[in-house]
């Protein structure tokens, strides 16, 4: 094979490790940083990617679609962590567990009773859904680098405001020592409703980015929790940076592995973070706590 | 301490379930004596099908088309009422045997129907051989069930892997394509969908050029369609089904391929095509149904499916009904007597079915003997191009009726 081939496939390791950084970044806010098991992660991928199609098929066009399921969806959030989450910040993670395994079964159903069994897909609008041509027989779908691009802003925008804001301090803050910010006066009850708000958010703007690759169905959500864990706990939990970095090297190594080893590729992602979280078992860019 | 362990391992959920259960057998079976239940008392069929998750509505098809069929025939058989004992399979592997073997035990089924995945189905197929219940599989098509694993009590109305996937290869000679990518989900039925495929089209002079299984049940290939452009194919044959086709398909059209490699499938369900769009277009398929199909039956079933339940009929839909079918028959010529299983047995094995999908007959492994067509994808419709090989029979290896 020419050189070409290896950039291209490297090309959708790349692609493929940002995608994975998206889906688990939710994650990382709500599990690394405010401690919470939420099960249900993958079940707000799915109920981000049916209101972003539903509003598309109201509407006709994708941009509103993602631009009105948005704040709907922090809607949903907002009222989750009021009326289930924020009762459990006291109890252990089995309570969290028992009540986030709850919301998955309520959220598919209904989901079923909303939108029905059936597959939906739409397609990607005019600009978008073209390719680009690489060598004389490798073309490139312009939707997977707007992905790209995307998911490049939200990494860099979560980064931001995580380190270098106000907010973001706060939020570090309360990861560290809950007790000692309420002393301090800080409201942290009205910080957790928004982390968890905007980790439910970022969950389903995954969805709702993705699910024009493919369509909108009863189970799209079951590899999602997986993934998002192998992530996060490779990265180190509650680390953003560990994160990106860990879904790089899984997009990488999916992508050449899949390629080059195919009969032992869905073996090379946990091996390699077995042999990570042998070296160090609080993840590339952990602490332990 | 064996008491106490036997209550601790009895949680709260099985108890709730156990007993609910057994109160359902209570109220079914009454009190009547043995001799005189057996042709009076109605019959009974489990349903054991997914209807939460990604083959939710394959699971709903398939026990809305069986319903419709008995109460077609005024809902029962020879004077028997029948009657239907519904279970989510909830498509969990891990789980079903013990849940297959705990509703046996309870409702003393006549007749057991499922499940759509073949994984499942397997594990059905092994519970149906030790306890002698009448299983009838509307789905799952995984070559062991009428092979390895078939039994006198073991049906299929649907089809095997082999089955449909054998014809491919013949198909694709004829329509000129030497130099093909086989490409598949990595598990059980992807693996026979290939290798049957394999069989027929290198027989026939085909050169498969590149074997990509990928991991189950994934669905991101754009890394191997960077392969795949590189080698640069005549034709791609493929399985996939669910989220996973649709992406193979759109990604398959996103990254150009479509333009110059021919794109064959097998299973490519009324569903995906649409959901798919666009990126559906023109790609041929084999299977043992045409939506489009011209026969009275068929028409008529898709005109009454729809009506009863909204919906629009498919390969699944048909499964089931004629799953509704072959009951009937076999009962028919018993005299709805379901005490002698020799007969009952023997009746089904020899049933003509005037299916929506044309005539078929059942192989001495039990499996459908029928024809397996071309289909197109015009205008989101996957039209009959035309017969691909008549009469088709699984060769049903490893199978002792034989």
């Amino acid at each position: 094979m020419e050189l070409s081939f290896y950039l291209i496939q490297l090309l959708n390791g790349i692609q493929l490790g940002f995608l994975l950084f998206l889906i688990a970044s939710g994650m990382t806010l709500v599990f690394g940083i405010m401690g919470i098991i939420n099960l249900a992660h993958g079940s707000f991928y799915m109920v981000g990617a049916y209101l972003a199609y539903w509003v598309t098929s109201l509407t006709d066009n994708l941009l509103w679609g993602i631009l009105l399921a948005l704040p709907l969806l922090f809607l949903i959030g907002f009222l989750i962590e009021k009326l289930a989450i924020s009762f459990l910040y006291h109890r252990d993670h089995l309570s969290q567990v028992l009540l986030t395994y709850g919301l998955i079964l309520i959220l598919s159903s209904l989901q079923i009773i909303f939108w029905g069994k059936e597959f939906h897909g739409i397609d990607i609008p005019s600009p978008l859904n073209g390719s680009i041509a690489l060598t004389d027989h490798q073309n490139y779908p312009v939707y997977r680098l707007f992905i790209s691009f995307i998911c490049g802003l939200t990494a860099f925008g979560m980064y931001f405001v995580i380190q270098k804001t106000r907010l973001g301090m706060k939020i570090r803050a309360g990861s560290s020592n809950r007790e000692m910010l309420r002393i301090l006066g800080i409201d942290v009850n009205k910080l957790y409703s928004i982390v968890f708000s905007v980790g439910i958010v970022l969950a389903g703007f995954a969805g709702m980015l993705v699910f024009p690759l493919n369509a909108v169905y009863p189970g799209m959500e079951e590899n999602i929790l997986i993934m998002s864990f192998v992530v996060i706990t490779l990265g180190g939990i509650g680390s953003i940076r560990g994160a990106f970095l860990s879904a790089m090297m899984i997009g990488i190594l999916e992508t050449f592995g899949g390629v080059f080893f195919p009969e032992i590729s869905s073996f090379l992602v946990f091996g390699l973070m077995a042999l990570v979280l042998m070296w160090r078992p609080q993840g590339l860019f952990g602490q332990f706590r | 301490m064996t008491i106490k362990s036997s209550i601790k391992g009895f949680d709260r959920r099985t108890l709730i379930k156990g007993s609910a259960l057994s109160v359902a057998s209570l109220a079914i079976t009454g009190g009547y004596p043995s001799i005189l239940r057996a042709t009076t008392t109605p019959i009974k069929i489990g349903i054991f099908l997914p209807y939460t998750g990604t083959y939710a509505k394959l699971g709903s098809n398939i026990k809305d088309a069986l319903i419709l069929k008995i109460e077609e025939n005024g809902g029962g058989v020879s004077g028997r009422k029948v009657e239907f004992v519904n279970i989510d399979s909830e498509m969990n592997v891990s789980k079903s045997t013990e849940r297959i073997n705990k509703l046996i035990l309870r409702d003393k089924f006549d007749f057991l129907v499922g499940p759509v995945h073949s994984g499942i189905g397997m594990n059905m197929a092994r519970i149906a051989r030790k306890s002698g219940t009448i299983l009838i599989v509307p789905n799952a098509g995984a070559n062991e069930i009428t092979g390895k694993f078939c039994a006198p009590n073991i049906f299929r109305t649907s089809f095997s892997s082999w089955q449909t996937a054998y014809p491919a290869g013949k198909v694709l000679l004829e329509d000129g394509m030497k130099r093909v990518v086989l490409i598949y989900w990595n598990y059980a039925f992807g693996k026979q969908t290939a290798d049957a495929f394999r069989e027929s089209f290198e027989k026939g002079g085909g050169r498969i050029i590149a074997d990509i299984p990928t991991p189950f049940p994934k669905s991101e290939f754009q890394s191997f369609f960077t392969k795949i452009a590189a080698l640069e194919p005549d034709a791609v044959f493929t399985f996939y089904s669910g989220g996973g086709a649709i992406q193979f398909m759109k990604d398959f059209k996103r990254a150009g391929l479509n333009r110059r490699i021919k794109l064959y499938s097998t299973f490519l369900t009324e569903g995906t095509a649409k959901a798919a769009g666009d990126a559906s277009e023109g790609i041929r398929s084999t299977l043992h149904y045409a939506t489009t199909l011209k026969n009275s039956m068929n028409e008529r079933f898709k005109s009454v499916f729809l009506k009863k339940t909204g919906q629009e009929a498919d390969v699944f839909a048909v499964q089931g009904y004629d799953a509704g079918e072959l009951i009937i028959q076999g009962l028919k010529r018993t005299g709805g007597d379901t005490v002698s299983q020799k007969r009952l047995i023997e009746a089904m094995e020899s049933s003509k079915i005037q299916s929506p999908r044309g005539e078929i007959t059942f192989s001495k492994a039990h499996n459908p003997i029928q024809d397996i067509y071309l289909r197109e994808v015009i205008n989101g419709e996957n039209e009959m191009i035309k017969i691909a090989m008549e009469k088709v029979n699984d060769p049903a290896l490893g199978c002792e009726l034989i």
